[in-house]
């Protein structure tokens, strides 16, 4: 079989395969998405309603207190095992707030914990969510000397 | 006789199996036919890994223990499994204290233990070998796919893999149920590139063996009672009926697929199973017992392994992938009975 | 006092559209790319970062409150933010302000994973 007369043959054979697809189910994963997500969100406008009246707190410091708490939540509910269950029918509704990211670094450690408590937690905590740190530090600090520049040039 | 079939003419026979399932797998239609039903898949270990090794260890050791004869008597061991370096095979090995041959193919590893214990067997340079593999679905996971927790979807064209072990002793005589030829396989791939849709990438394989085997022992696929897929799922099986249909060759009445029966409700677990357990657990259990009662006299068994790594499929290679068929028959009025040592 | 009990149910409704239809798009991404976690994370991450820079996603923080924040394109608008303002101080100030910003959220998260995985361990799926 030439390689041209193959690559055919495969083109053909993955085109075969993927009219067995199973459709995506667009409306209803986008629906669950939707209202899992916007779950979620409310229920950091609930802490933030809740720390503004009790604490007091506000800006930055109420903004970075509310994720806190959702992250504590998201870490909970996946070493509860119930975060897992809540992604697999919410889709992206429980990958993209803030608990998915927390759900991201507490399954692996949870995970390579047998592999010791340096080389499996923790060296594998962010096998998932390191990407997001990498990628986030190297474009927030880019915009930062981005302002900066344009701050001597007399821009912004 | 053909290329790539070695038919057995001293016919090397299946003397015992033993096989172990996790809860899930339980509940489906092998649950009936294991020798240990699991209720906890961890199986009293601490890591899943271990877990695995325990369930393998126990499947070999079962199926030495109902075979009659004592663990002396078995000159070698077969095995292999999903796990990176194939751990799981070799640490169940330094329980026992025969020779032990490490084999990966990976979800194909049963057929292909099968395949080189009645090589041996046939050729009269061993008595009696132990064929054995096992998987375990969250060890499986966490080295292919997602850490156990992590709340991903699973696509609609995915599988669940198999939590148990199975093993068989195969011997020179004993049991009418002997393995009569088998066909070993060549790497195919079509250029499937998606890890979740592993039906589709292995059909084309399994098509190549089933066909080359039935070519090359000049047979119709009628003369089984049934041909045996490892673990297509349900996806992969339709794909497998239509790729030998064009060829010409129907086996669309008696094809089935372990995959797509070892669970109860299929729904649930999307294309049904995979794994090396898949096809250890069907085949050993079930199947084995089917023909023990005379319900099935002829078997080919076709188990296809995806041969992918997490590397590989990282570095966006496709995916080959393998099938090797093996056939049983039961061989009526020629049972023999179990020698002991001459 | 009646408007003002609106102004918070209002505000619960516009979290929740919006916290949503970002959820939204990521699943129709996710439908029709293949894109596992890890990817959206980062794209979704990224265009916070981007929309900050650009100075959009202000807006939506103040009008979504927590619908904007909470996703995870808030984390990459934390990010910039922090660099917009640190740009003001210096550059020294423009390197580690998004760090400093983002710090609570990186914190929380490798505290309260270090604390489940040695208190809980991986449960198999059942389904």
């Amino acid at each position: 079989m030439t390689g041209r007369h193959r690559e055919n043959y495969n083109r053909n054979y993955l085109r075969y395969v993927n009219s067995f697809d199973p459709p995506t189910k667009h409306t209803k994963n986008c629906y669950r998405a939707f209202m899992v997500g916007g779950f979620i969100c409310c229920i950091g406008q609930f802490f933030r309603y809740l720390l503004e009246s009790l604490l007091g707190l506000s800006g930055d410091e109420l903004a970075g207190t509310v994720s806190v708490l959702l992250i504590f939540l998201g870490t909970l509910l996946t070493g509860l095992g119930v975060y897992d269950r809540i992604g697999r029918n919410a889709g992206a509704g429980s990958i993209v707030p803030i608990t998915g990211f927390a759900n991201s670094v507490a399954s692996p450690a949870m995970e390579f914990k047998a592999e010791g408590l340096v080389y499996g937690l923790a060296a594998k905590m962010f096998t998932v969510a390191g990407p997001i740190i990498v990628y986030g530090v190297l474009a927030g600090a880019l915009t930062g000397v981005i302002y900066y520049v344009l701050g001597l040039c007399g821009v912004v | 006789m053909g290329l790539h079939t070695v038919t057995f003419r001293n016919k090397p026979c299946i003397l015992s199996t033993g096989t172990i399932a996790g809860p899930k797998e339980s509940q489906g239609i092998v649950g009936k036919y294991v020798d240990c039903p699991l209720r906890d898949d961890t199986f009293g270990e601490d890591t899943y890994e271990k877990a695995e090794c325990k369930m393998l260890s126990y499947a070999i050791s079962k199926a030495i223990e109902k075979s009659g004869f004592g663990r002396d008597n078995i000159d070698l061991m077969v095995s292999g499994d999903l796990l990176n370096q194939i751990i799981s095979a070799s640490f169940a090995a330094r329980d026992f204290n025969f020779p032990f041959v490490g084999v990966y193919g990976a979800c194909s590893t049963m057929a292909e233990a099968f395949a080189l214990a009645a090589c041996l067997i046939d050729a009269g340079y061993m008595k009696r070998i132990v064929a054995a593999t096992g998987s375990h679905f969250s060890s499986a996971e966490r080295q292919y796919r997602f850490p156990l927790e992590q709340g991903t979807t699973r696509p609609p064209q995915s599988q669940w893999t198999v939590t148990g072990a199975g093993g068989a002793v195969v011997a020179d005589r004993g049991s009418d149920i002997c393995i009569t030829s088998a066909t070993f396989g060549k790497v195919v791939d079509f250029g499937v590139t998606d890890v979740n849709n592993m039906g589709a990438a292995m059909a084309p394989a399994a098509c190549s063996t089933i066909l080359r085997h039935l070519q090359e022992r000049k047979l119709e696929p009628e003369y089984y009672d049934l041909i045996v897929t490892g673990d297509l799922g349900a996806l992969g099986s339709r794909i497998v009926k239509d790729l030998t249909w064009e060829k010409g060759v129907d086996i669309s009445r008696n094809h089935i697929d372990c995959g797509e029966i070892v669970y109860k409700v299929v729904e649930d677990e999307f294309q049904g199973g995979s794994g090396a357990g898949c096809s250890a657990v069907v085949f050993n259990s079930y199947l084995y017992h089917e023909m023990k009662k005379g319900k099935l006299n002829k078997v080919l068994l076709v188990a296809t392994g995806a041969l992918l790594s997490t590397v590989s499929s990282g570095q966006g290679e496709s995916i080959p992938c393998i099938a090797h068929a093996v056939s049983f028959e039961r061989m009526q009025g020629v049972r023999r009975r179990a020698g002991k040592e001459r | 006092m009646f408007a003002e009990y609106f102004e918070i149910v209002f505000m619960f409704f516009k979290a929740f559209a919006v916290g949503g239809l970002i959820c939204t798009v990521a699943q129709v991404i996710i439908n029709f790319t293949d894109l596992t976690a890890g990817k959206i994370l980062v794209c979704f991450m990224l265009s916070g970062v981007a929309l900050q820079a650009l100075g959009v996603y202000q807006y939506f923080v103040d009008f979504a409150g927590a619908g904007a924040t909470v996703p995870i394109s808030g984390f990459g608008y934390l990010l910039a933010k922090g660099g917009i303002e640190g740009a003001k101080e210096g550059l020294f100030a423009a390197v580690t302000g998004p760090l400093s910003a983002a710090s609570a959220g990186i914190t929380a998260a490798v505290v309260f994973s270090f604390l489940v995985a040695v208190l809980f361990r991986a449960r198999t799926k059942y389904n």
